[in-house]
């Protein structure tokens, strides 16, 4: 059963933009598309643990801000030629406002 | 809508790199069916000879394995030759009955070697050097025979007897010119690369014609007799004399050709529906054979198959590298000399180094290069740019090192590495790990490189030595252009100058806009070109066009520096490098009240403060109570200043005030690369002036005017640009210059290389020489900076900008 929790609303994230979210996890960045679309994922980069929610964000990709590897925001992976996958959330709109369901997992799915 | 029909006749790499190119542009546009002759998938032909000479194997040199053609739903038809085009059905038919309707057709047939027309061409062990199924025989027969005979001393012919001298036969090569590789080298640098191929035990006959292939009975090759009477023996005969283009197909389906399939400049034949690229195809009057002018063109064909119609090409300069270990040769341009050039030569017969500079209106237009080919990549550049080099003619032979000073942006020279040496220091990555994935992955441009092992994907200091070690690995086949011929980014074929000029021509001031009118390939581009374009409109169009901070990376996002951790240094305003006990306590005080982990002078003669957390930003700001040092920003950063005339017994001007008034001048200019200033108050320049995008020098009877100097990753020294009496009129010069560079100058461009790019005489002429211009740039400068405030005071203003830095913080249940 999923845990969905109440973040802000979906104005309040930039579009192409993001926001962290202090979770006792460690923060998550919830990333907002041009097609008002949201995703999850840790704030973390696979490569240097660059903040991904300080990239800048296209299509449904962020370029990390540390050393630009681009991240699929669907899946966490890092695009190839690059290896590695940043931890995934759900996240959903509904109503105007941004959901959230942290993803307990340890490994990365 | 059923989708439209694309068929490829030929599966080689022109060919399929052009569809690659079509993919990224139209992805969804075609039903694409290959017809390959062979049984392999794409593969590096021009790899063929290290395979040959045992240093590769096939499975590394397949550029596109099987499941690349599934990946993208192409019908993959091999081991299928075609033999007939009917065009008027635009039908397609090979050789076992199966066919493919066309709405467009790509001819992509490549060349076959041209076979003496002499007796005995058809016997058994008489072969051409084309594809794998060639290579594989000669090195079989290298196992069972030991005769071998080259017919033809060009670049294939030789890499052939390289080759099969390697595998254990005795190897002669018959070439009918005087020295070998004449259409690559002159006679000097033919006759040193004969004498280095002898002492390897490879025979040479020269100006020797071929008369006869003699039979040994049972229709096997078992010597060659020439014109001369001789006869010689082989039981392998090798045809490298050339290649004709692979045009019969064409012909009998009535497309014009002429030594070649005849295409325009979009690559289209003379059936609007038929388009043909490659060593096939011949464009003004050149049927190319090298790979980096197909890719050129593949790039163009892609751009129309994929309707967007605005590609063309123009044809290419192209050079040329023997892939044979140990022995450096390279060539490229007009090498050869003609009316109305000059050559410049150096000749060591001894230590076996020959080069040769060719020379036209002070123009490089040409390099033969033998023994030492260092430099070869360079001297390429330069004859594609058509740079000008009467400033350092008198040491263009010596190259690139002696030219370039400080700083390490392609000292070294690639070929001359170890595969150890470090090559990108930001991401360390070796020459060696370099080389191997050109190798393995069939790289053939500098992009390809930074994606694949991030080499010059960070800073970019080393990817002039990048390229270099791609030019030394593939020879001709790199992909080497100008920045001002590059595509912005994979999400438009345009560059920087084409993509300037629709936005100022074309009145365009929104992002979304703009991607659209210029046919973007991406939804909302990505990091390489949004950043672009925003600088692009917001310089074009002050006032009309909209700041978007999404385009922004994070550092002019977040107007402060993101630093490894993720944590942010903040640089407060210094006017001029002058502070005061009242600014200094305020930076002391803040420093204890947000534990900051390191407080440091910067080069820039300012403070700065690192290790801040994000959310703390505004609340520093804040406490600081100072303007935004831009330290972050493609903008103005510092004006550096010494003393001056006020205190220093030296000092003629007073360099502190002129130094304040240009900081002041300049605060909140954004420009396409970050710009710092310094002035001095004599000539001893304790400002360091002379590596600085502007620096003033003040004498005795007023100021100097430098431009277009830099400290950073290569030194490059400003160049003297004017004298002047006021420190009035530096202001005026100084935005003047900046103006017409934020308006000229492409996105990451710094004022040394937009200066080389359009030439110190243009500069000169809109800013010296027209006085009317020269104010209306400074006037178009000031009208921009009349819509820009402070950036730390207008987000503490702001709520909507100032979330950016809050964090959420939630309570989980459970």
């Amino acid at each position: 059963m999923m845990n969905w929790l109440d973040i802000c609303a979906l104005e309040e994230i930039n579009v192409l933009g993001s926001r962290v979210v202090a979770s006792a996890k460690g923060d998550i960045a919830i990333f907002r598309t041009a097609g008002d679309e949201v995703f999850a994922l840790d704030d973390r980069c696979p490569h240097k643990g660059g903040p991904l929610s300080q990239g800048l964000v296209y299509g449904k990709r962020v370029a990390c801000p540390l050393h630009n590897w681009q991240i699929e925001l669907e899946s966490g992976a890092a695009v190839a030629p690059d290896v590695g996958c940043a931890h995934r959330h759900q996240a959903r709109v509904e109503n105007g406002r941004v959901l959230l369901s942290i993803n307990q997992a340890e490994k990365c799915a | 809508m059923n989708k439209q029909k694309l068929v490829m006749i030929g599966n080689g790499m022109a060919g399929v790199r052009t569809l690659e190119e079509l993919l990224k542009l139209a992805p969804d546009l075609y039903d694409i069916t290959v017809f390959g002759a062979e049984p392999h998938p794409n593969y590096n032909r021009i790899l063929l000879s290290p395979v040959l000479a045992g240093e590769q194997t096939f499975e590394e040199i397949v550029l596109n394995d099987l499941s690349w053609y599934a990946e993208h739903n192409i019908r993959l038809l091999l081991n299928r030759k075609v033999v007939q085009i009917d065009r008027k059905k635009r039908l397609v038919v090979a050789d076992d009955g199966s066919s493919a309707h066309y709405d467009r057709l790509l001819i992509a047939t490549g060349s076959v070697p041209f076979i003496l027309p002499v007796p005995g061409n058809k016997l058994h062990g008489v072969i051409g050097y084309r594809d794998i199924a060639d290579t594989q025989m000669m090195i079989d027969t290298a196992k069972t025979h030991s005769h071998a005979v080259v017919i033809g001393g060009g670049l294939l012919g030789l890499e052939a007897a390289n080759g099969l001298k390697l595998r254990g036969m005795d190897v002669t090569v018959v070439h009918l010119a005087d020295w070998l590789l004449e259409r690559q080298l002159d006679r000097t640098a033919g006759k040193l690369l004969q004498s280095a191929l002898e002492t390897r035990g490879i025979h040479f006959r020269l100006n020797e014609q071929t008369e006869e292939l003699m039979d040994n009975g049972e229709g096997r090759v078992c010597a060659v007799q020439f014109k001369s009477g001789d006869v010689i023996p082989a039981d392998l005969v090798v045809m490298a004399a050339g290649i004709r283009p692979n045009t019969e197909l064409a012909e009998k389906a009535g497309i014009p050709c002429n030594r070649g399939i005849l295409v325009n400049d979009t690559m289209q034949t003379y059936d609007p529906r038929v388009y043909s690229i490659g060593e096939c195809a011949n464009h003004r009057g050149t049927a190319y054979g090298l790979v980096a002018p197909l890719f050129d063109q593949a790039k163009v064909c892609a751009n129309h198959l994929a309707q967007l119609g605005f590609a063309r090409y123009q044809g290419s300069v192209t050079s040329t590298k023997l892939k044979v270990t140990g022995i450096d040769l390279f060539s490229a341009g007009e090498f050869m000399g003609s009316d109305g050039t000059e050559t410049i030569t150096l000749s060591d017969p001894i230590g076996g180094v020959y080069k040769k500079l060719v020379i036209k209106d002070d123009i490089l237009v040409g390099a033969c290069l033998y023994g030492d080919t260092a430099d070869g990549g360079w001297y390429f550049r330069q004859v594609k740019e058509n740079a000008n080099i009467s400033q350092i003619r008198d040491q263009l032979m010596f190259g690139e090192n002696v030219i370039g000073d400080g700083g390490h942006q392609g000292q070294n020279s690639a070929a001359s590495m170890p595969d150890s040496a470090e090559v990108c220091g930001c991401n360390g990555v070796c020459k060696g790990t370099i080389v191997k994935a050109i190798q393995e992955n069939g790289l053939f441009s500098v992009d390809e490189i930074k994606k694949h092992t991030k080499a010059a994907s960070s800073c970019g200091s080393c990817a002039g030595l990048v390229e270099q070690i791609l030019i030394s690995t593939v020879g001709g086949a790199a992909d080497v252009k100008p920045k001002s011929e590059k595509a912005i980014c994979g999400c438009s074929e345009l560059n920087h100058g084409q993509i300037r000029k629709a936005i100022r021509e074309e009145h365009l001031t929104r992002m979304a806009q703009t991607m659209d009118y210029l046919n973007w390939s991406t939804p909302n581009g990505c990091a390489t070109c949004r950043p672009a374009l925003n600088y692009y409109l917001l310089s074009t169009w002050p006032g009309e066009a909209k700041d978007d901070p999404q385009s922004r990376l994070i550092n002019e996002r977040a107007h402060a520096n993101i630093q490894k951790d993720g944590t942010y240094s903040v640089v407060p305003r210094m006017w001029g490098g002058v502070t005061n006990p009242s600014e200094l306590r305020r930076i002391a005080d803040v420093a204890d009240k947000y534990n900051v982990p390191m407080v440091k002078v910067t080069g820039g003669q300012r403070i700065d403060l690192l290790g801040i957390k994000k959310d703390d930003l505004p609340g520093v700001w804040k406490d600081l109570d100072m303007p935004s040092g831009h330290a972050y920003g493609k903008s103005i950063r510092t004006v550096k200043t010494c003393v001056g005339s006020e205190f220093c017994r030296f000092g003629t001007q007073n360099s502190t005030q002129l130094g304040i008034d240009l900081e002041h001048d300049l605060f909140n200019m954004w420009s396409p690369h970050k710009v710092k200033l310094a002035v001095s108050g004599c000539p001893r320049n304790c400002a360091e002036a002379g590596i600085k995008d502007v620096g003033i020098i003040g004498v005795d009877s007023g100021w100097e005017m430098y431009i277009g100097g830099n400290g950073g990753i290569k030194t490059e020294v400003a160049e003297f640009f004017v004298k002047l009496k006021t420190a009035e009129e530096v202001r005026e010069y100084n935005g003047a210059f900046l103006q017409l560079y934020r308006e000229e100058a492409f996105y990451l461009e710094r004022t040394v290389h937009y200066m080389q790019r359009v030439g110190m005489e243009h500069i000169k002429k809109a800013v010296l020489e027209d006085a009317d211009n020269r104010q209306a740039l400074n006037a178009r400068l000031q009208f921009a900076l009349s819509f820009e405030q402070d950036p730390w005071q207008e987000r503490l203003e702001q709520p909507q900008l100032k979330k950016e830095f809050d964090r959420i913080a939630i309570t989980e249940l459970a």
